[in-house]
């Protein structure tokens, strides 16, 4: 799941298109998005090396991490920064935001350090965070490009729920870290509790939305294991727990057997062309009398080979989806994010 | 003697082991306490640490909270002479109670004021020779305070903070603040705490016991840890000379 956003990043915008663009979410009871954060932009920057993905390179505007994090953490995931030429860019929005070392610097003796000025040819550093204007001018200045993807990490519980929101309406796909264990409030200091609070330390809930094209939106859960080296992904281990849990406990049988599968896959729909070079019959509701050796005319066949071109008229059927049970009752408008 | 008792707590910061070179270099640590039980002697522990004489730390005090008198006081019943280190140049006390409450019309405005404590910090650390850098620990009593002095102004503190932070990546100092969650959770977003929760890569929380006040136990810490992906949980009871930490059930 986690690859699915990965290629859905890596595969970028589609011809007239808006670019894929991904919220990475978290809040302080499972601060993980940090962690989900860089395990995204470190398989990134490796496919744009590779030259698998439609971008061509990668522009980090960072805040919170100085640039050496990231060069580090690239390094350290074997991936050739030194050599990488300018295809990483990284604006620089957390040594200087507020341009205050350079107002010291004019009034008293403060002296900028050496190394300040050894900033790597890959980090520029931005001084004016609070000029959106001027920020949003420098980012497009270092992509140079069309925009391919855009993913942010965002902390929930530090805007207001508008703000979450507003984001994530903006974006195409949704990742979520969420804690394993809902702590009980107001129930501090408990030997349970703080159980649980070690549970939550090294594990999380991991929910992703997907936005899709023709406007279905598709959620996947997976759990996440926070560890020195870094993230790994596992799927839920009770999913298929709560699907029977959500199956209602009634006295008939409401799932398929085996064999009630493979007869079901046996069928053939009506519409659905699979000629193997004999005519097709189209069912139009009198196949028992068909059947029953009646002489009645068999005008219902067509033989749709020899008829393609006479243009007598044509049945085109396209299969809804396949990742829908045909009998599933779900209102496919049911899960339209409007 | 004091070694031995605050030893689940050392162990909990890894300082149990080797104090030099620092093992807090490069991180944030965030202490939260509240007004049962106060979070400050998790501070004068580390202050009394990091001028342990095994060690060549050196430690900026930032203090909106008590005058000098009082942090000498203590740390003399811990062991430790704050005086002499101030001669040293060990210690560094940065009196922010004398400062004037800022309007906006003499000219120090809140971030101006912060502006300048910035300067001054780094500056002091700067005059340190470049090998002691990595020793050097800024402490904050405390950030509540720190908000009153600027006239309530949170935001002016968060970018104080932000570039505090800046100066341990610059430095690989560390940065050890002191903050009370009873005075925030009225509100509905405390972004302000919140922020210093997602900041801190060790996170101290001193809390009552679930139980209520208890004779022999004054409190619990929980220490997350997360450079080390570890959290510890234990009783503390704070006496004259000493904080005695244990599992609970082993006092």
């Amino acid at each position: 799941m986690a690859e699915s956003i990965y290629r859905a990043l890596r595969d970028g915008a589609l011809e007239g298109e808006l670019a894929p663009a991904l919220t990475i979410k978290d809040s302080v009871a499972s601060p993980f998005a940090l962690q989900v954060f860089s395990h995204v932009i470190s398989q990134l920057f490796s496919s744009i090396l590779a030259g698998k993905s439609q971008s061509r390179g990668l522009v980090v505007v960072s805040f919170s991490r100085s640039p050496s994090f990231y060069l580090d953490l690239l390094k350290n995931k074997g991936t050739d920064v030194a050599s990488s030429n300018k295809q990483i860019q990284i604006l620089d929005c957390y040594s200087d935001p507020l341009g205050w070392k350079d107002q010291l610097a004019g009034s008293r003796n403060f002296t900028a350090l050496s190394n300040e000025a050894m900033v790597s040819s890959n980090a520029i550093v931005f001084r004016e965070v609070k000029h959106m204007d001027k920020l949003y001018n420098s980012i497009i200045e270092l992509g140079k490009d069309q925009i391919s993807s855009i993913f942010w990490l965002l902390h929930s519980d530090l805007h207001e729920a508008r703000v979450t929101a507003v984001l994530e309406y903006l974006s195409s796909i949704v990742a979520s870290l969420e804690p394993s264990h809902q702590l009980a409030n107001g129930q501090r200091g408990d030997l349970e509790n703080f159980s649980l609070i070690k549970h939550n330390s090294k594990k999380g809930k991991f929910h992703v939305r997907f936005k899709k094209r023709n406007g279905r939106v598709r959620v996947m859960s997976e759990e996440v294991h926070i560890e020195q080296s870094g993230i790994n992904f596992a799927s839920l281990p009770s999913e298929g727990a709560i699907n029977q849990g959500l199956v209602p406990k009634v006295q008939f049988s409401l799932q398929l057997s085996e064999k009630e599968r493979i007869d079901k896959a046996n069928v053939v729909l009506p519409f659905e062309h699979q000629g193997n070079g004999k005519p097709i019959q189209i069912y139009d509701g009198r196949r028992s009398l068909v059947d029953s050796k009646h002489e009645r005319p068999v005008s219902a066949v067509e033989n749709v080979q020899t008829n393609e071109n006479c243009g007598s008229g044509e049945i085109i059927y396209y299969r809804d989806s396949d990742d829908e049970m045909p009998d599933s009752d779900e209102d496919p408008d049911d899960d339209l994010d409007i | 003697m004091n070694q031995r008792s605050s030893n689940l707590l050392d162990e909990a910061l890894g300082l149990d082991q080797v104090i030099e070179p620092w093992p807090l270099r490069g991180r944030v640590v965030a202490i939260e306490d509240q007004v049962e039980t106060s979070g400050s002697f998790v501070l004068h522990h580390l202050l009394k640490r990091s001028l342990s004489p095994n060690s060549s730390n050196v430690t900026i005090f930032i203090a909106f909270s008590q005058p000098f008198s009082h942090y000498d006081r203590i740390l003399r019943k811990l062991g430790c002479n704050l005086v002499s280190q101030r001669d040293n140049s060990r210690f560094f006390f940065f009196d922010m109670l004398k400062l004037q409450c800022p309007d906006g019309d003499e000219g120090i405005t809140p971030e101006g004021g912060l502006i300048a404590l910035y300067g001054k910090i780094h500056k002091t650390i700067s005059a340190l020779p470049e090998i002691s850098w990595k020793n050097v620990s800024i402490i904050i009593d405390d950030l509540s305070l720190m908000e009153v002095a600027a006239n309530g102004s949170s935001d002016y503190v968060l970018d104080f903070l932000h570039y505090c932070r800046t100066l341990t990546s610059e430095f690989d100092c560390s940065l050890i603040t002191l903050n009370h969650e009873d005075i925030y959770s009225s509100e509905d977003r405390p972004t302000f705490f919140i922020q210093m929760e997602y900041l801190a890569d060790i996170l101290i929380k001193a809390e009552p016991l679930a139980t209520g006040l208890a004779t022999d136990v004054h409190g619990q810490l929980t220490v997350s840890n997360k450079g080390r992906n570890k959290v510890s949980n234990f009783h503390f009871k704070v006496k004259e000379n000493v904080v005695e930490c244990f599992y609970p059930g082993r006092s």
